[in-house]
């Protein structure tokens, strides 16, 4: 089933504090992974593999360094997402 | 029948689906054969769940190649997860954001012992490490980028896939009485999160774009792969210490 904006920016939101501890209400759509959240590029991996898993979404290499921005990642999935 | 039927493998470096050795694990179980796979730090809960996409269920076991806890403890793990195994995929390599990227002439040694002790050094001790389960025959083979020639970027990786060239001829001599083999595929650049790592690859990609008389895809991690898995078959009895490149023949051309 397709998730709202809003179930994946929540649902990605969980993903990010379970791998960086991060609070969720801290992930927002305008924040930028690297120079706002501190993601490192391992995190960044794993945040990825499991909102594949979580979402029924392909999300290729080659894409991941164009998720710039939370919203770059919500709109993606959103739009991908099986 | 497929050409790894009954035979088991352990496979490191399974990062992504876009990893060499995912590629390679897939082909492996699709020609039969029981694969492990090892991971580890940071990198072992991602493998753990691509692993989950591989067509049949297989273990992922902790191995820093670094590490001489794990190293010791290798052979004991593998035995208790599938019994002894016929091969091994050596898929790991690392060097420092400072040995690489045309810093070549500032770089320190200590990140250049980094890189060749990860990359290198790692194909002797994971390889003896598994020496107690190795099956005779069996087979190790590794993935390396042709350290022959210097290239743009490669910089220090370039120097530890010599030494790692040398290491599996070293092993292919003094492990061919026991009866395992040690043979390297030489792949042309790919778009794999190791690539994705080293500033300026591009650079290199636009090499083979000129120069590869096949051609060459960025992307398709499946030609090196094949080359792996035919290494590991019985379809290679008697060759060892041995570079196959699998590089659209680049390495044939003069420019």
């Amino acid at each position: 089933m397709a998730h709202s904006q809003q179930e994946v920016l929540a649902g990605l939101a969980e993903l990010v504090n379970d791998e960086t501890g991060i609070a969720a209400d801290a992930v927002q759509m305008e924040k930028s992974f690297t120079d706002d959240l501190d993601i490192d590029s391992i995190s960044m991996m794993t945040i990825v593999v499991n909102a594949e898993d979580k979402f029924s979404v392909k999300i290729p290499d080659e894409e991941v360094k164009n998720l710039v921005t939370v919203g770059d990642a919500v709109t993606y999935i959103t739009a991908n997402q099986d | 029948m497929g050409i790894l039927e009954g035979k088991k493998i352990l496979i490191t470096g399974v990062l992504t689906e876009a990893s060499i050795a995912y590629s390679a694990a897939r082909l492996a179980q699709e020609q039969g054969a029981e694969v492990i796979l090892s991971s580890f730090g940071r990198m072992l809960p991602i493998t753990t769940k691509i692993a989950e996409r591989l067509p049949k269920p297989v273990k992922v076991i902790e191995l820093d190649a670094t590490n001489k806890e794990h190293l010791e403890g290798l052979a004991e793990k593998i035995k208790a997860e599938i019994g002894m195994i016929d091969g091994i995929v050596h898929a790991i390599a690392f060097a420092p954001q400072t040995a690489l990227g045309g810093n070549f002439l500032e770089t320190e040694w200590a990140d250049v012992s980094t890189a060749v002790e990860v990359s290198a050094y790692s194909l002797k001790s994971i390889t003896t490490a598994c020496l107690p389960v190795l099956n005779n025959p069996s087979s190790v083979v590794g993935l390396t980028f042709d350290a022959t020639v210097s290239w743009p970027v490669y910089d220090w990786m370039g120097v530890a896939k010599a030494a790692f060239e040398s290491t599996s001829r070293y092993l292919a001599k003094y492990l061919g009485p026991k009866g395992i083999r040690v043979n390297l595929i030489s792949a042309g650049p790919l778009r794999t999160t190791a690539a994705k790592g080293i500033p300026g690859f591009a650079t290199m990609e636009e090499v083979w774009a000129d120069r590869a008389p096949l051609g060459w895809d960025l992307t398709d991690t499946e030609a090196a792969a094949k080359g792996l898995v035919a290494l590991l078959s019985d379809w290679f009895p008697a060759t060892t210490g041995e570079m196959v490149h699998v590089d659209g023949g680049l390495h044939s051309t003069g420019a």
